[in-house]
Parts: C-alpha cells; sequence; structure tokens
C-alpha cells in the first residue's frame, strides 16, 4: 500500500492529518502490520496537555504493546471511541481509524514531522 | 533468511507462504502467516499446524535407560509401561530449579525418546551426559539433528492427518492421549500437544518434512505461528519455559507440583532433597481481567495477602478478555479479587484455576 500524501508522518509511526484547528492522529499501515492484530487501544487522556514526543497512548497486539506519542505540543481533546470495541479497526483502515485529535499549542504548520516520502525512508530503513 | 539464525527445514516454505519470521531462541521461526487470532481459532475449531523442528528429539538407549531416566527428571518414568506412552517432566538441578520441562517416551527397556526446548537443547544435552558419565549410567545420549517436528492440532487435526497420510491411520487411531506409536521411516506419530486441543505431534526425517506440510495444507490444514501457539498454550494452561519457569524456579512455584513423582520415597531423583527442605509461600493461578487492556508478564498483582507478579499474559481469543498466569502470595484462592498494575495504573481481575480453555470450550473453574 503506497502512502497517503494528503497528510504527516512522525519518525514513530504515527500519521497526522490536519482537520480544522487540530490534528488528527493515527498508526500508519507499515506499523499495523508489524505489530499484528490488534487488542486494546487505550490510555489516551483527553484533555491531557503533552509536549511533542511524550506518551499520548497505547496501542497493543496479541503479543505486544507500542506507545503512541504526541506528534506535537498541545491538548488531546479527543479519543476514537470506536477504537474501544474494535481495536481492528486500525488493521482494516489504519489511515481511517484515527486514535486521538490534538490541539496544536501553536498555531501555523506543525514542526518537525515528515512527508509521505520522508517517511517511506523510514519504513524503508527498518 | 537471516545467516547468524538457525534455521528448520521448513524455513523456506514458511517464507515463501509470506510468514513473519523471528528470532525465536536463535531459530528464525513464523511469528504468523497472515492474522494471528485467525489461526488461533482455526486451531480451537478446526486444524492448524506448527512447525516444532526447533524442538531437539534426544534417544536415551542403554539397559540402563529407566535408572537414568527415574534419577534425571522429576516424574517418575516407572508409570510408563506400556511402549508409547509419554509423560511430562521437569528435569531440576540439585538446588531444585527446573533445567528444563521435557516430554519422555518409552519404546523398550533399552529405547526411550525425550523431546526437550529448543533454547534450552545444548545445555540439556549437556546435563543429561554430565549426570550419566558422572554417576556411571550404562547409557547414550544421542540428539536427533536430523529431525523435523510438526504439531496438528485442533478437533479435525488427526482427520486431515490420515487424509494426508491415509497409511498412517490404522497405526495411530487407536492412541489415547499421550501415546505414541514409531512407525516405518523413522516416523513418530504421538497425540500430543500444547494447545488444549486434540491432534497429533509428528517426529519424521528433516528431508520429509516440506512434503508433508505441503500435503497438509493440501489437506486443509492452517499453518500456524509462534504467536497463536502462545495464546493456545495459555488459554490451555500450558508453562512456557523461560517465561514462567528457570532455574531459579521451583515446580510448585510454577504449578508443576502434578509433574514431581514422590511416591516412590526410595527414589532419589536430582533436586528432591531440595525440594523437600524449601517450602515457600507462593501459589500459581490463573488471571482474568475484568476490564479492557492487556495483561503481560512481570506485572505486580495487588492481593489482600501481599503483592504477587505476573509471569505470562495476553489477550484471549477465545474469552475476548486478558488472561495472565501469576505467582501469587500464598491465602489467595481462585475466585478472589485482586489489581493489576498495568502501566502505572490498577486494573481489576479475578483469580482462577488453569486452564482457561480446554477443546474449543471455555473452562469456567472459578
Amino acid at each position: 500500500m503506497s502512502l497517503p500524501t494528503d497528510r504527516q508522518y512522525t519518525n514513530t509511526h504515527e500519521w497526522v492529518r490536519a482537520d480544522g484547528d487540530v490534528l488528527v492522529v493515527g498508526i500508519s499501515d507499515p506499523a499495523q502490520e508489524q505489530l499484528g492484530d490488534l487488542v486494546f487501544v487505550g490510555d489516551v487522556s483527553v484533555g491531557a496537555t503533552l509536549k511533542q514526543g511524550q506518551t499520548a497512548g497505547v496501542v497493543e497486539s496479541v503479543k505486544a504493546a507500542s506507545d503512541i506519542y504526541a506528534p506535537v505540543d498541545g491538548e488531546i481533546v479527543e479519543f476514537n471511541q470506536a477504537l474501544e470495541d474494535n481495536p481492528n479497526l486500525i488493521n482494516e483502515t489504519p489511515y481511517d481509524a484515527w486514535i486521538f485529535k490534538i490541539k496544536p499549542a501553536q498555531a501555523g504548520a506543525p514542526q518537525g514531522l515528515l512527508d509521505a516520502a520522508g517517511y517511506q525512508a523510514v519504513v524503508d530503513a527498518g | 533468511m537471516s545467516a547468524s539464525l538457525k534455521h528448520t527445514p521448513l524455513a523456506q516454505t514458511h517464507i515463501a507462504a509470506g510468514a513473519r519470521m523471528v528470532d525465536f531462541g536463535g531459530w528464525d521461526m513464523p511469528l504468523a502467516y497472515g492474522s494471528q487470532i485467525e489461526e488461533h481459532h482455526a486451531v480451537r475449531q478446526d486444524a492448524g499446524m506448527f512447525d516444532v523442528s526447533h524442538m531437539q528429539n534426544v534417544e536415551v538407549t542403554g539397559p540402563a535407560a529407566r535408572a537414568y531416566l527415574r534419577r534425571l527428571v522429576a516424574n517418575d518414568v516407572n508409570k510408563l509401561t506400556v511402549p508409547g506412552k509419554a509423560l511430562y517432566s521437569c528435569m531440576l538441578n540439585p538446588q531444585g530449579g527446573v533445567i528444563d520441562d521435557l516430554i519422555i517416551y518409552f519404546f523398550a527397556e533399552d529405547t526411550w525418546r525425550v523431546v526437550v526446548n529448543a533454547g534450552t537443547a545444548p545445555k540439556d544435552v549437556a546435563w543429561m551426559r554430565r549426570v550419566a558419565q558422572a554417576e556411571g549410567f550404562d547409557v547414550t545420549i544421542t540428539p536427533r539433528t536430523d529431525l523435523a517436528m510438526i504439531a496438528v492440532q485442533g478437533p479435525n487435526a488427526r482427520a486431515k492427518v490420515w487424509s494426508a497420510r491415509p497409511d498412517w491411520q490404522a497405526p495411530s487411531a487407536p492412541l489415547a492421549p499421550f501415546n505414541a506409536v514409531q512407525l516405518a521411516d523413522d516416523v513418530l506419530v504421538a497425540r500430543t500437544g500444547y494447545t488444549g486441543e486434540d491432534g497429533f505431534e509428528i517426529v519424521l526425517p528433516a528431508a520429509h518434512a516440506v512434503t508433508l506440510w505441503q500435503d497438509l495444507v493440501a489437506a486443509g490444514v492452517r499453518p500456524c505461528g509462534l504467536g497463536a501457539r502462545d495464546t493456545l498454550r495459555l488459554e490451555a494452561g500450558m508453562n512456557l519455559y523461560g517465561q514462567d519457569m528457570d532455574e531459579l524456579t521451583l515446580p510448585a512455584e510454577a504449578g508443576l507440583t502434578w509433574t514431581v513423582g514422590l511416591k516412590d520415597a526410595e527414589r532419589q531423583f536430582i533436586g528432591r532433597d531440595a525440594l523437600a527442605a524449601f517450602s515457600l509461600p507462593v501459589t500459581f493461578l490463573g488471571l482474568k481481567l475484568s476490564e479492557r487492556g492487556v495483561m503481560r508478564s512481570h506485572m505486580t498483582v495487588h492481593t489482600p495477602h501481599g503483592t504477587g507478579e505476573t509471569t505470562s499474559g495476553t489477550m484471549s481469543p477465545t474469552l475476548g478478555v486478558s488472561i495472565a498466569f501469576a505467582r501469587l502470595p500464598q491465602g489467595v484462592a481462585p475466585g478472589d479479587s485482586v489489581e493489576i498494575d498495568i502501566r502505572g495504573k490498577r486494573v481489576p481481575a479475578v483469580v482462577c484455576k488453569l486452564p482457561f480453555v480446554r477443546n474449543g470450550k471455555a473452562v469456567e473453574l472459578t
């Protein structure tokens, strides 16, 4: 699957899509494939103020738990409740199944993110 | 293929089938071929198979074989009198710690086979030889590195094996659970497994492994990886060496008291004196998480009797909740409410007996 170009990515395999004044965050297709069947998504604290790179929640497959990180400084404003009962939505449609929304502390384009080509290079480097 | 890892005769077959390969105890093994949960359900509901060729078959032959094995392992091989019968046991060090857990097959007074874990095989064989030499037993220890092993498990496993190998049906159909039969061409068919389901574990020459695997695929047996093997064995309440017990663990601390043969007071197996001398105040039980989340190994368990620790944990595909094994303070009993520290949050769980699942169905033992 080629990477959608309508969004940006992190070194830690989150995708980030702007939606009005918030950023919508999920995990990439290579990331969900690496994790395998997801069985739990959570520990996302709505209202929490995080620095870029801080743990924002967790995705767990049958085998392992993996942290997900805040892509920018900001406040978590929403968690995708649909994932509570169906964490496997991330396996099925990783680019639709967003995990949380974050309101950036600073206005303007988010800094320090990768475009699709840049993230592809991260994936290829393994 | 990774060059530094060891490969079973089926490694190329797994890679060609698109398996995700992982390093398991120095072996390049399939984690899953696609969905690990679908592989799990295939074993519970139909038939799946695992490449377990990394496990080591060791022949123990010679006139002193029975006396030697009665000394070497904690369970008593005098329970084995009918050729083909198998016994699960721990091999203990003199301090009572578990060197490995293994299965012993009896074929004749001078012909036995021991199947040990992959990661511990070199250490096991060295220990087995040391005991034989140091104590003067007239036995020969022969690791069979020329063999492959395929576990076919599930309610339809035996029928599908027979459809792939009709010649094997007559000799293997009468096998009761935990019995095996040796066939022509160095084939061993055992009605054993590590999933809580019916099925066979088949040992055969490495050169024949790929053909059997492909014939089983054609017969409708789904290839399954180590991921499903782990969730299946956890649901079935079966321990994993290195995770649930090791050389610092006594059998009683890993729920394995039932495998220690104490009936014959005269039998001086290695570790016996230590087991008699120590009594640690712990119990080994199951946990079912009452809320969302996943228990893993080495999580702290808070109980009214003090704290304990999980040794293995996962999400149970059959039950739809997280399950775990735990070493808990004595006094904790099935039905008790406890709390698990999951990433800094205390999540309620219920203590239960093992297993969680047997023959496709949830076991309600609490």
